[in-house]
């Protein structure tokens, strides 16, 4: 291959998206850190305060429910999501009738809006006359308030985010294994291997990568959920302080409070904790992710 | 390998034939758990409020209430709502993969001094968490004086890192052939990326293009964020307030929810393979 010459115009090429980012993403994030050693009033006055707004978060006991619950939702929602769509990414990729039927079906709620899912999952929440108390009903359990439970309503919202989430996750695992060359089951199966070995020894290596992925992502996605605590219980309930995770405080602080200064701290700490655990994983794969 | 299908042909059939009804016990389950919700939420949408809450539950409406959803039409403005989603998520869409495919040919084919630095800068960007800029980028829509517009909700989306990673494999694998013959007719690097090389892309910019649709017409945050009047909202956040407002009538709430996911459902019915693609190359190394 034969090497091109330098040329400036890429400059010209690069130009439009750099400038985009440097001023709503380079500076925001500048600006932000900042943010985060002041103290933001209603009215936008700015006072340095240095480390105070961390020193707070320390002391706030709502922010400790918040981060408590945000690793409940990763820690619990991560493995329950990768495991549930390494699964059914594994059934669809069967040779069985009706797959186009079930594929659909498992890829619905990649597409509906979080706000839509949210209205539906608080009416069959619902307490006196939702279809789950009554379908639990059947089979002798008490009815539950879902999400006026301060012990029951951090599950019922991972029952929701897992549910929403298997979908998108089972469509990258599905490409996954899709792309595994059938020479190295075929292969495995002549010399005996049985569906259980096969699926262990030979796929579950093969499809390392993707799952590597799909925890990094997932783990990412749950470390910033938002949308259904928000959706699906009021700010005033008692259950939301119970249910309530890093970025829903953000917004909370941030936003409804017009704390500012307080909101970028808390953004800082979850840029924190992401970066850590990003980085632990990259570290780990290599004792379980295997490259071709 | 023959004296295998030799050997019992019978029994591996038959032992096939269990394995597989077994999948489709467990696929039927998960298809209910997955789509019975919706199906619910058809269900509530033409019923009664009556028959909503009764005890114990009526799975069918006596009489079909179509007017459920007139009713809901007339206290929410869905058209409006529609309306500036479609807007909002053209614009997105064609600014990013316009933006994107730009730097994702530089990055890919043009040499230059910096390159892997500005790329790293890129990479970098790619694993901060959004709501880091958040408190900033709203500072910068109000300095702008551009709260409550359909402009606030695309502007800071328009630049997608994202999009430059994935366009610039799909830039990378177009051959040197053909961009040697062209410059050899005379073309210049626009002239390259524009006539050339994007209608060699375009798989990838459909893929990118159905992502960023997917993103911009789930995003929730950010609209709630710079716009308070609901006819400057997105479908996404205008049906936030659906939630606080009109809850006493769960009819009318599942007709709302209804009206909110039918069309994509059947935008999706149409494209599901390329929507399927789309999203499966979100798992490609590069």
């Amino acid at each position: 291959m034969k090497k091109a010459k330098v040329d400036y115009s890429a400059y010209l090429f690069i130009a439009p998206i750099f400038i985009g980012l440097v001023v709503f993403y380079v500076y925001a994030f500048l600006r932000n850190i900042f943010l985060s050693f002041n103290d933001v009033g209603v009215f936008g006055e700015r006072t340095y305060v240095g480390l105070q707004n961390f020193r707070d978060l320390i002391q706030d006991p709502i922010f400790r429910r918040a981060t408590v619950n945000t690793f409940f939702y990763a820690g619990v929602g991560v493995p329950l999501v990768v495991i549930i769509s390494i699964g059914l990414a594994w059934l669809l990729n069967q040779k069985i009738k009706g797959l186009v039927f079930y594929r659909t079906a498992v890829f619905i709620p990649a597409i509906t809006l979080p706000a839509a899912i949210g209205l539906l999952w608080r009416w069959l929440y619902n307490s006196q006359y939702g279809l789950i108390n009554y379908l639990l009903g059947l089979i002798g359990v008490e009815p539950k308030a879902w999400l006026g439970d301060t012990e029951l309503v951090r599950w019922s919202i991972l029952i929701v985010l897992v549910w929403a989430s298997v979908s998108y996750m089972v469509i990258i695992l599905l490409a996954g294994l899709q792309r595994i060359p059938s020479m190295y089951v075929e292969a495995a199966q002549i010399d005996g291997a049985n569906t259980r070995q096969v699926f262990f020894k030979i796929t579950l290596p093969l499809l390392s990568p993707t799952i590597f992925f799909v925890t990094v992502i997932s783990m990412i996605g749950m470390l910033q959920v938002f949308d259904f605590i928000f959706l699906m219980i009021r700010s005033e309930s008692v259950a939301y302080q119970y249910a309530i995770s890093l970025v829903t405080y953000f917004y909370e602080s941030a936003f409804a409070l017009n704390l500012r200064g307080y909101g970028a701290a808390i953004s800082v700490v979850l840029l924190g904790i992401i970066f850590a655990i990003t980085a632990i994983q990259f570290r780990l794969q290599k004792r379980w992710v295997h490259y071709d | 390998m023959t004296n295998l299908t030799l050997q019992a042909p019978r029994k591996v059939k038959l032992a096939n034939r269990l394995k597989n009804s077994w999948i489709h016990v467990i696929l039927i389950i998960v298809a209910i758990v997955l789509v019975g919700p919706f199906i619910w939420m058809f269900l509530t949408s033409i019923k009664t409020y009556e028959e909503t809450i009764t005890v114990p539950i009526v799975w069918f409406p006596e009489q079909i209430q179509w007017v459920n959803y007139e009713i809901v039409n007339d206290k929410f403005p869905f058209l409006r709502l529609y309306l500036n989603t479609i807007l909002v998520v053209m614009a997105t869409v064609v600014s990013q993969l316009a933006m994107s495919s730009l730097a994702a040919y530089a990055f890919a084919r043009l040499r230059f001094p910096g390159k892997n630095i500005l790329f790293l800068f890129m990479l970098s960007l790619l694993m901060v968490p959004g709501q880091i800029f958040l408190i900033p980028q709203y500072q910068i829509i109000v300095g702008l004086n551009l709260t409550d517009t359909l402009t606030a909700l695309v502007l800071p989306n328009m630049f997608s890192v994202f999009g430059v990673f994935l366009l610039r494999q799909f830039f990378a694998a177009i051959p040197q052939e053909l961009e040697d013959a062209a410059r050899i007719d005379g073309c210049g690097n626009f002239r390259i990326y524009w006539q050339i090389m994007m209608p060699l892309v375009t798989p990838g910019l459909v893929a990118m293009g159905i992502l960023t649709m997917i993103g911009a017409w789930k995003e929730l945050l950010w609209p709630l964020i710079v716009n308070q009047s609901i006819d400057k909202m997105t479908l996404s956040a205008g049906l936030a307030n659906l939630i606080g407002e009109h809850t006493t009538y769960h009819e009318q709430v599942m007709a709302g929810a209804v009206i909110s996911v039918l069309p994509m459902i059947i935008v999706f019915a149409f494209f599901q393979r390329k929507f399927v693609e789309s999203i499966a190359q979100t798992g490609i190394k590069g």
